[in-house]
């Protein structure tokens, strides 16, 4: 018999797709109050198996044992009887609900089915107040931050006394407070008695949570370790099956002429504000320049006004020599720019069509894709078979939808189209955002081969060590403006730390000095 | 004319054609909030309409003066059958809304008059026995200057239409069943992570609309026209789905739409009557109802909120 610590044994589980193995024989095991992490690359299969777990997805083959007993979980209501809840990767949530709707729905509370809207509230306010997971019982998730719509998923487990809980990406969505808190969040759950399930690409998070990670490769379980005995660097080699290099190769830049030149550019947001104020960027042939920022300081607008999906209100911006103010994006596009949207479901990709439709989405109506108006489908299946063979897109077939795709793959699908039509200058908007280490090590790499090649690169990210790592120069914006220009060896994460939270360059550039020279003091006095 | 008679007159006759867009109009409600568009109510009235009529000739020596109620629950019955095929399509099949809808509007008349002229011998089936005629409201006619405008000699199915825009307003909203209805049309994904059967959902809304559009139909062969032809519904199942938008998927809203698309085709009836608007020709009267369908589409359209996952179908994963 299986010993009574584990709360959960899940015994060669295999799920196929077609002729496809997305799991192959994959075995994991949760002790009770512990926090496991499950490691994988994108497609490995993480989502697929977490699925399987709590009744979305039944598998192919292969046992589940929960506390010692063997069952078989049909469906989500089974799951939820066993104890088992998941906060899944694309928030399973009614937008247009309260809060508490979202959490009772499938479980309300009622008398001769009408529902006892009072009491609902009441629950879960003390069910938020006991794991001090703060929301707004009344609000509709539509008006709640990402923070606090991720805290009400949470919370839907718990009211359904789940004391086995998956979280399937959680950080991806955070900011770095989120996160934090999100962590202080999985300990208490854990002192409560519950174990816990996390999925995540960031190996700092694990380090600083998790008990064990088990890492599975391209469907197959590789192998379950300690973290605390585990380095960094070898839960990034188990999970590539090569060794991964976090740190960014380059060369200094050779900057040229500029391929972007943006003048006194003013762009409102929908509901008429200023989001970008009047403000002046260059970017150079031979250079990446980064732009750093908080979320929701004008760097979307200010891509979207680039690349003609908004509407620039005073200003001009010129490309490649060419003005291409309020041009439409075909244009745009044509005269040299390559996008990676922040947006990728929505701006990146058609999801219903498929994958090698999808590859030709810029250049489907030019030759060779396309003769006197026919598409010439051999070409279009060509050209995505062999996009997806040198960026390492995983699927099992390019006539798959878009859509089947796992999230970190669809990303490097849109990444693999627009670097290869080698645009004068390539928006990066988050380029990484869900990837896996590998693929990150990756994509920085292609970045820079750009920028080597003689191109523009702008990239844009909320991740500090991206935005250091890959960019020449970084701009940081504030408030719609760029309240900065430095370069990006003669700064560091504390001054970038303070611009983000609109000090003036002259004042953090002198607390940055300052405080290392007081700490250099007490060091020194210590001694 | 005094202007009590006249208020009465306008009101009742309003009521009179809103009934029938009452009913279809909720039952539309009720489908698109479960995530299914129903343009086929169309066609169910029709069916309603049609089978109403068959019955309120065939039973009035068994029903008397109860014909019409007992008849429109038999046009709500055939209308909830009709509808099955629209669920089996949208929901099992995966068909588009759209065109399952657009088969049951083109099959229901076809079959309607087909039946009709086999049983009947013409395109008509000539005068109903027992029409709902005019009635007082219990009790509420009594009132003074309220009491005969509003409750005197007025429509018994409008008043049916309220209570039922009433009662659906709390089903919808206040209920267990109404939370996981509108859940499903929003975010089908998400209930069935909670364990709610999302086709079992669906199904219930696509055939409460059946029932109520079916009872739509029948008031419309038993209230207006006093008979049933290839006219008698002639475009007012997509008039209850203007109002049903225009209503924005709220019953009681749905249910005020539906009085003013009555009012505005009453008019053609009893606007000579009216001193204001005697004198447009009776031609301008009977284009208003449709105009302002137009209008009021073009102008609450863009604005008004539709359920996320509407016309959308939802595949199980397994
Ligand atoms: N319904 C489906 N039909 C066909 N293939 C699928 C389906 N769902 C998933 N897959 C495939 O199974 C593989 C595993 O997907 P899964 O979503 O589990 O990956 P993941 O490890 O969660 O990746 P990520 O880190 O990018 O989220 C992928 O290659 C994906 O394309
Ligand atoms: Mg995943």
């Amino acid at each position: 018999m299986s010993e009574t610590n584990k709360v959960i044994e899940m015994k060669g589980i295999t799920k196929k797709f077609g002729n496809f193995k997305a799991n192959d024989n994959i075995h994991l095991d949760l002790k009770k109050g512990e926090i496991h992490a499950l490691l994988g690359e994108n497609g490995a299969g993480k989502s697929t198996l977490m699925n399987i777990l709590s009744g979305l997805l039944e598998p192919t083959e292969g046992e589940i044992w929960v506390n010692g007993e063997k069952v078989s979980i049909s469906s989500p209501d089974v799951a939820n009887q066993l104890g088992i809840g998941m906060v899944h990767q694309h928030f399973m949530l009614v937008d247009k609900f309260t809060v508490t709707e979202n959490i009772i729905l499938g479980k309300e509370k009622h008398k001769f089915g009408f529902m006892d809207q009072a009491t609902s509230q009441k629950d879960v306010k003390e069910l938020s107040d006991q794991y001090g997971l703060r929301v707004d019982p009344k609000a509709r998730i539509s008006d709640i931050s990402v923070g606090m719509q991720q805290r009400a998923e949470i919370l839907k487990t718990l009211y359904r006394g789940a004391d086995i809980l998956i979280f399937d990406e959680p950080t991806g969505v955070l900011t770095p407070q989120e996160i934090e808190e999100l962590m202080e969040i999985m300990n208490a759950l854990v002192k409560e008695g519950k174990s816990i399930i996390l999925i995540t690409h960031k190996l700092d998070e694990i380090k600083k949570v998790a008990d064990r990670c088990t890492v599975i490769r391209r469907g197959k379980s590789i192998d379950t370790v300690d973290v605390a005995t585990t380095s960094q660097q070898e839960l990034a080699d188990m999970m590539v099956g090569r060794s991964v290099s976090f740190k960014v190769d380059k060369k200094p830049a050779d900057p040229k002429e500029p391929v972007l030149e943006i003048k006194n550019l003013t762009v409102k947001e929908a509901r008429g504000y200023d989001a970008v104020k009047a403000i002046d960027l260059d970017v150079k042939a031979g250079e990446i320049l980064g732009i750093a920022g908080v979320d929701g300081n004008g760097q979307s607008e200010l891509i979207q006004a680039i690349t003609g999906l908004t509407k620039v209100d005073s200003g001009s911006i010129k490309l490649d020599g060419k003005d291409i103010t309020n041009k439409k994006p075909r244009k745009i596009t044509e005269t040299g720019l390559g996008h990676i949207p922040e947006d990728r479901q929505r701006y990146g990709l058609v999801l219903q069509m498929k994958l090698e439709e999808n590859m030709s989405l810029q250049t489907y109506y030019q030759k060779p894709f396309s003769n006197h108006g026919f598409l010439n489908h051999k070409e279009i299946k060509e050209h995505a078979k062999q996009l997806i063979e040198e960026f390492d897109v995983r699927t099992s077939s390019e006539e798959n939808t878009a859509s089947s795709l796992s999230g970190g793959n669809q990303q490097k699908a849109i990444i693999a189209r627009e670097i290869y039509r080698n645009p004068a200058l390539l928006i990066a908007a988050q380029p990484t955002r869900g990837l896996d280490v590998g693929a990150i090590e990756y994509i920085h790499k292609r970045l820079i081969e750009q920028r080597d090649h003689g191109k523009g690169v702008l990239l844009m990210s909320y991740e500090l060590d991206e935005v250091m790592n890959v960019s020449d120069r970084i701009a940081v914006m504030y408030d719609g403006n760029i309240i900065a220009i430095v370069n990006a060896d003669e700064t560091n994460e504390k001054e970038l730390g303070l611009l983000m939270a609109g000090v003036p360059l002259e004042k953090a550039h002198e607390q940055v000095t300052e405080t290392e020279g007081k700490e250099r003091e007490t060091v020194a006095n210590e001694k | 004319m005094d202007i009590i008679r006249l208020m009465q007159l306008i009101v009742s006759s309003s009521l009179t054609f809103a009934a029938p867009l009452i009913l279809t109009a909720i039952g539309g409600t009720f489908s698109e909030r479960g995530g299914v568009v129903n343009i086929g109510l169309e066609g169910i009235m029709v069916m309603g309409a049609f089978m109403s009529a068959i019955f309120n000739i065939q039973f009035v020596g068994t029903f008397g003066t109860m014909t019409p109620w007992v008849g429109m629950l038999a046009g709500g019955v055939i209308g909830l059958l009709f509808s099955i095929i629209h669920a089996v399509a949208t929901v099992n099949l995966r068909a588009d809304h759209i065109v399952s809808g657009t088969v049951i509007n083109l099959a229901a008349p076809a079959l309607a008059v087909f039946l009709t002229r086999a049983l009947f011998g013409a395109a008509q089936t000539g005068p109903l026995p027992r029409a709902f005629g005019r009635t007082n409201i219990f009790l509420l006619h009594r009132i003074p200057v309220i009491g005969p405008i509003f409750f005197r000699n007025t429509s018994g199915p409008a008043f049916f239409g309220i209570l039922v825009a009433i009662i659906s307003w709390f089903i919808l909203f206040k209920t267990r069943f109404g939370l996981r209805l509108r859940s499903v049309g929003e975010n089908p994904h998400a209930a069935e992570t909670l364990g709610i059967k999302v086709y079992t959902m669906k199904y219930a809304g696509v055939l409460i609309s059946g029932f109520l559009g079916g009872m739509g139909g029948a008031i419309q062969s038993q209230a207006i026209h006093n008979e049933f032809g290839i006219l008698t519904v002639a475009g007012q199942g997509f008039i209850a789905m203007a109002a049903m938008i225009f209503g924005k998927w709220n019953p009681l809203g749905a249910m005020g739409a539906a009085i003013f698309f009555g009012f505005a085709q009453s008019l053609a009836r009893v606007g000579n009557s009216i001193p204001v608007i005697q004198d447009i020709p009776g031609v301008w009267l009977q284009i208003l109802p449709y105009l302002l369908t137009i209008l009021v589409l073009v102008g609450v359209i863009g604005r008004a909120e539709a359920p996320a996952a509407i016309g959308k179908t939802y595949i199980k994963s397994k």
